[in-house]
């Protein structure tokens, strides 16, 4: 028998020889101190940022962007053109504007206030109108050096900027549904509140739920970037505080890239989950599965056909 | 099993006036493109009327008018003696707060070409949705109420399939049922057999003149002659949106008396 894939087999041959020399790279170059990033990776405090600073991070910021990011999604959707406006500048705003410079930005918006309080706006304008000096008409509020800055600071610069990609994928999923739905739905007497909740919102998420998966992915890499607010309770932090203070940075940033791909596989299992879940008990559920089977059937018949041509 | 699906037919305005559904001078325009150009109708209690015309006429935008799906630029409709999507004070017409409107349209059950079924929820869950979350019925009791409707309508061994699992006249079937669970007392079609399989006709009309027989207020839109002939109380001819012709329907598709009546009925018949 003649070879038959020459091509298939100096590939493997390239290939052996680059993991031959990669493999060679980690072990014998002295700049992976493999002792001294095992003994400093699974540190409290670096553990600790892991837990607060990603985890914890990624999923408040997420939750906080979902729900703002539906609220967005709806205005921009309505029929009141303020509320569509203000929906479409939010988006621009957010989403124009690079995450790292907004977490900056957020790090140092204490500058403007030093307390933020709630209250009626403009009172001391306006108690000067009536002639009363230094009128204040505040309910509560916080030194902005307790809310403002670090952890709050971060959050609430991940969540904003979440709440515009995820307004875009709500709508487009709402978009996604037939109108039919809505008119079924008012006919027989729903609210508008009703209709969204009930009929357009479930029939959207099968095309919400995998962006979403990409998008919690993405924030959870994009913790890191809470370096620049600066948030010291995060994991790069740590890492990157470890490996400075010992002059062994680049251990410490090789330990970041194991933490970060352990972190995103288990979410890339967990998306695979969610995603096959969401398919079944749906309406349209069985014929999207035999549409999947014909496909897998006929790539199938197209691979043997391919294997059987050049021989 | 026949009164679950009618309600007593007890409405006092339009016991006095014997009218279920009365428009006057409707009018309607999307931007420059006038469709309803002043439609005078009236359908009385149990009365089943049959509306006919070539596409584009204007019947499915005129059934919208009647439960508000449309908004009208002109003219009147009332349902059961209830001015639709108005209040009128002091011979000014303001518009109703959607809540209201919502309410209104509870006492119209409403029936598309495309079914427009619930594809996310089974059979059951269709049927029971609106009655349940408008708090008309107890979860329990209204399972009980859908199973029976869905019986009735032929369906009592599809309570757990959901629409992509049904054929087509299966599914309008359900959503027939869904109307019907919410009791109304008109129930809308528009081209209810429209997008069906020939063979699968049949099955949905017999469920239809079922529901004229109980005495439901009915308007169909619809090009089956023969159940307009067969189960209608009245016909109405539109073309270019107005109302061409109308009258007992064997004397109209007998007899027509115009011209665009007699080219669209040769063409259907
Ligand atoms: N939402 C809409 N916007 C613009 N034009 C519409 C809309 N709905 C219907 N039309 C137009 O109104 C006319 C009548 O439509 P329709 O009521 O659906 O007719 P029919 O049901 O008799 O076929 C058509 O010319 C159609 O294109
Ligand atoms: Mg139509």
């Amino acid at each position: 028998m003649p070879v038959r894939h020459p091509g298939r087999w100096l590939a493997v041959a390239v290939l052996a020889v680059l993991a031959a020399m990669f493999v060679h790279l980690l072990v014998t170059n002295d700049a992976f101190d493999w002792a001294f990033m095992v003994d400093n990776m699974f540190r409290p405090p670096i553990i600790e940022g892991l837990l607060r600073g990603t985890v914890l991070m990624t999923v408040s910021a997420m939750l906080i962007g979902v729900t703002v990011g539906v609220v967005i999604a709806v205005m921009r959707l309505s029929d009141n053109p303020i509320l569509r406006g203000v929906a479409w500048l939010y988006t621009w705003f957010f989403r124009a504007v690079p995450r790292l410079v907004l977490l900056a930005v957020f790090g140092n918006i204490g500058i403007l206030w030093s307390r933020v309080e709630f209250g009626v706006p403009f009172d001391t304008q306006l108690g000067q109108l009536f002639g009363i000096d230094n009128l204040h008409l505040r309910l509560f509020g916080f030194s902005s050096r307790d809310i403002l800055t670090g952890f709050m600071a971060g959050l609430l610069g991940l969540a904003l900027s979440e709440a515009a990609y995820m307004a875009e994928i709500v709508r487009a999923g709402i978009q996604s549904v037939d109108g039919g739905q809505t008119e079924a739905a008012q006919a027989l007497g729903l609210s508008r509140g009703q209709t969204l909740r009930r009929v357009v919102l479930p029939q959207a998420m099968r095309v919400i739920i995998p962006p979403t998966g990409n998008e919690t992915i993405a924030m959870l890499k994009d913790t890191s970037l809470l370096l620049y607010v600066p948030v010291s309770v995060e994991l790069f932090f740590q890492l990157d505080a470890v490996g400075k203070r010992t002059f062994q940075i680049f251990p410490m940033y090789v330990a970041a890239c194991l933490w970060y791909l352990f972190l995103t596989s288990i979410l890339l299992v967990g998306q695979y989950f969610l995603e096959r879940h969401f398919g079944k008990g749906h309406g349209t559920a069985g014929r999207a599965r035999l549409r999947l089977r014909g496909m897998t059937a006929e790539t199938g018949g197209g691979g043997n056909s391919g294997m059987v041509g050049p021989s | 099993m026949t009164e679950l699906i009618v309600p007593a037919q007890t409405g006092a305005p339009a016991a006095e006036s014997g009218l279920m559904v009365r428009a006057e001078q409707v009018h309607k325009a999307f931007g420059p493109l006038e469709v309803l150009k002043g439609i005078d109708l009236e359908v009385r209690a149990g009365e089943v009327c049959c509306l006919l015309g070539p596409s584009g006429s204007g019947k499915s935008t005129f059934l919208r008018c009647i439960n508000h799906l449309e908004k009208i630029n002109a003219g009147r409709i009332w349902v059961d003696g209830d001015l639709i999507g108005y209040r009128e004070r002091g011979g000014k017409l303001h518009e109703l707060r959607e809540k209201e409107v919502a309410a209104q349209r509870r006492s119209i059950g409403m029936v598309f070409q495309r079914f427009n079924l619930f594809p996310h929820m089974t059979a059951l869950q269709n049927v029971i949705e609106a009655p349940v979350l408008l708090g008309r019925d107890r979860k329990a009791s209204a399972r009980e109420r859908g199973a029976a409707l869905l019986e009735r309508v032929g369906l009592g061994d599809k309570l757990g399939a959901y629409p992509g699992q049904l054929s087509g006249g299966q599914q309008q079937r359900v959503a027939i049922a869904r109307a019907l669970a919410m009791q109304p007392k008109l129930m809308l079609f528009d081209e209810p057999t429209s997008a069906l399989d020939p063979e699968l006709v049949g099955e949905v009309l017999d469920v239809m003149k079922d529901l004229a027989r109980d005495g439901m207020t009915m308007i169909v839109v619809t090009h089956e002659i023969g159940f307009a002939r067969e189960v209608g109380d009245s016909l109405v001819f539109m073309d270019g949106g107005v109302v061409v012709e109308s009258g007992a329907p064997r004397e109209v598709i007998a007899n027509p008396r115009h011209d665009r009546t007699k080219a669209f009925l040769a063409k259907v018949l």
